[in-house]
């Protein structure tokens, strides 16, 4: 009989190697669901994950590696801080959606003009609009008791019909033609995000997303704040007889997590997206939970699980160009990678070993 | 002038997805186990539910299936926290990402098509509104006065308990987990095959997370369960009647009255348990919690 004895300690080698073990078998039973749907499982699995970086069209893709990995980076970064403690905010695409509205609001108001504070104002407006748009359940928990989970997430719906009025209503175009959504930022050089390094994809969000990276690395491993969080996670008691205000971490965390994502959401609508449509929200604030687990909820973790969930989207995309593969096919790959991840976990929490007839 | 009574015979149609959905989730939190999968169980129950309903063009072996399917698509979250002893918030939501994917992945044939039409039960309701009224009593039966329903509540009210008492811990919540899938794919499917008639991406919009919070607001009572349906319910053919009354609000705004109503409905219910004497409300004691055997 095989047997789990719980360790005292999580096993450092199993921390890093399960994350592995979880992408490889996400390939191998990501290959036999395209064997069973008739595809070519070793061109399939070639195309999402080699050739964005080393095939025949790596020139355009490589660049959209950093496009689309700074996001991720940025939101799983804020909400690993608060998985870290217990603190469950899965709202971060609705944060995500309303930076990107908030955001856009102040270079919408202040078009045509032409000053160099339109942009850093863009920047925190989108960083405000998120983290106001986490406090609701921060607050909501704190006063009443209410589930974050539950509030973030439905707040989520809230911000996409938002976002839908705005493209349709206040924000529409007024040089459209009619047409939904709103004046294109590209187009407006001082609100734009371009690209600051021809050739590389990479624009302000990157930027952001590297000293996020550092931030959130100082905070949890040398700052008293980041002390309290990892402890109110595994010792919530012990924490409380420390002097740690649960309420003050449930605030810090949903708010650090909701202005990171509205920061993320600025950046996207000002630089690859353009403008405020009706789906502003492609689920960035969805995946990055699976960034922050995938990463083991540390920054440098999170950096590589980003880029790595940055190249299934960009694979996901030239396999449904090349391949004619469905573009859920990802969301498929995501999700399994997710389940991998948490199964293999088993093996850093406990040991297995064989049953002892006592 | 609206007549009241086609109102409530729209309410209740309105509500029964999320009715079956929530006394699904009831069921499994009542065991002890928090499965935040729902959205994605009800998305794979709403397909194939609908795929089996257009082409054989019998829309209740959809529903069989629906439910079937919830179910099958539930193992991987039971056994995560079953046997690897995984964060149930996380698996829950592994579980909704992994369902909206697998469903928009193999929804694509059936994109555009429309339901066969189905044969309508008494007063010109669907057979399913019906059987989900129906569900309430069964399952308050089943928890408040069956042997297993009581063995169940024991193991998600303590259970170390329960298996101290030798009692299959992992047996009952995995037979929970996988009714409380066979019920979200009951209740996807009704979206699909028995309200919208098509398929689209994404079509349960939520109602999986409304079920949860239901859940919540029901204090883990089935009649408490049908009240917030029913309040669901309420709101959602209020807000479908004043966009047909063209209303001067956009509908976009009037569309956010569910998930508003969800949300303050949720703080009304945290709040009166917070403040209330037990904290936590009805709350099982071992929910949310992994259950490892030392012995």
């Amino acid at each position: 009989m095989i047997r789990l004895v719980p360790r005292t300690e999580a096993s450092a080698f199993w921390q890093i190697a399960t994350p592995v073990m979880a992408v490889a078998a996400t390939m191998l039973a990501g290959g036999l669901l395209f064997a069973i749907m008739g595809y070519d499982p070793v061109s399939a699995i070639r195309t999402i994950f080699w050739d964005p970086l080393f095939g025949p069209a790596a020139g355009y893709s490589r660049p959209q590696l950093l496009v689309k990995a700074a996001p991720l980076i940025l939101i799983a970064s804020g909400l690993a801080v608060g998985f870290r403690a217990g603190i469950w905010n899965i709202g971060a695409e609705g944060q995500y959606i309303i930076g990107a509205i908030t955001g856009a609001a102040v270079a919408l108001a202040a078009y045509p003009a032409s000053e160099m504070w339109i942009f850093p104002a863009m920047v925190i407006a989108g960083a405000l609009g998120g983290w106001a748009w986490g406090m609701i359940p921060a607050l909501l928990r704190n006063w009443f008791g209410a589930s974050e989970i539950l509030v973030s997430l439905m707040l989520v719906y809230v911000a996409q019909r938002i976002a839908a009025w705005m493209a349709f209503g206040p924000m529409k175009n007024p040089e459209g033609f009619g047409m939904p959504g709103s004046r294109n930022l590209q187009q407006y050089p001082a609100a734009s995000n371009p690209e600051l390094i021809a050739g590389t994809g990479a624009h302000w969000g990157v930027v952001a997303a590297v000293i996020t990276v550092l931030a959130i690395w100082f905070l949890m491993s040398r700052h008293i704040r980041g002390f309290h969080i990892r402890a109110a996670g595994t010792a919530p008691r012990a924490a409380r007889f420390a002097g740690v205000k649960p309420q003050t971490l449930v605030a810090f965390c949903l708010g650090l997590s909701g202005a990171l994502a509205g920061m993320a959401g600025l950046f996207e609508v000002a630089g690859p997206a353009g403008q405020i449509t009706d789906k502003v929200g492609v689920g960035y604030g969805f995946t990055a939970i699976i960034v922050a687990f995938l990463g083991r909820l540390h920054p440098v973790g999170i950096l590589l699980a980003g880029l790595l969930l940055a190249l299934t989207y960009i694979g996901g995309e030239l396999a449904q160009l090349t391949l004619n593969l469905p573009a859920a096919t990802v969301q498929v790959f995501q999700g399994m990678l997710l389940f991998f991840l948490l199964g293999f976990d088993l093996l850093t929490r406990y040991r297995i070993t064989r049953r002892v007839t006592a | 002038m609206i007549d009241p009574i086609a109102l409530f015979l729209l309410l209740l149609s309105a509500s029964t997805p999320i009715l079956f959905a929530a006394l699904g989730e009831l069921v499994v939190e009542r065991a002890g186990v928090l499965n935040l999968g729902v959205e994605g169980m009800m998305i794979v129950g709403a397909l194939s539910g609908f795929a089996t309903a257009y082409y054989s063009g019998n829309a209740f072996l959809g529903f069989a299936v629906a439910a079937l399917a919830g179910a099958l698509v539930a193992l991987p979250f039971a056994i995560l926290t079953q046997f690897l002893m995984s964060n149930q918030v996380a698996s829950g939501l592994a579980l909704t990402l992994f369902g909206l994917g697998l469903a928009a992945l193999f929804g694509k044939p059936v994109e555009g098509v429309k339901a066969p039409s189905m044969a309508a039960g008494p007063l010109g309701l669907n057979w399913i509104v019906w059987l989900g009224l129906a569900m309430v009593p069964a399952i308050w039966w089943f928890l408040n006065r069956s042997r297993t329903g009581l063995i169940l509540r024991g193991v998600g009210e303590n259970h170390d308990a329960a298996h101290a008492l030798g009692y299959d811990v992992r047996r009952v919540r995995i037979a929970a987990i996988a009714f409380g899938g066979a019920m979200a794919g009951i209740g996807g499917a009704f979206i699909s095959v028995a309200t919208v008639l098509q398929w689209t991406e994404g079509m349960t919009a939520g109602a999986g997370w409304i079920a949860l919070a239901i859940v919540v607001f029901s204090n883990w009572t089935a009649v408490g369960v049908l009240a917030g349906a029913w309040l669901f319910g309420g709101v959602t053919v209020l807000q479908l009647r004043l966009q047909a009354a063209g209303v001067r609000v956009p509908v976009q705004l009037l569309s956010m009255a569910p998930y508003l109503a969800t949300i303050i409905v949720l703080v009304a219910i945290s709040a009166r348990q917070k403040f209330s004497r037990r904290a936590g409300g009805a709350a099982p004691g071992s929910l949310g919690q992994d259950f490892h055997a030392l012995r």
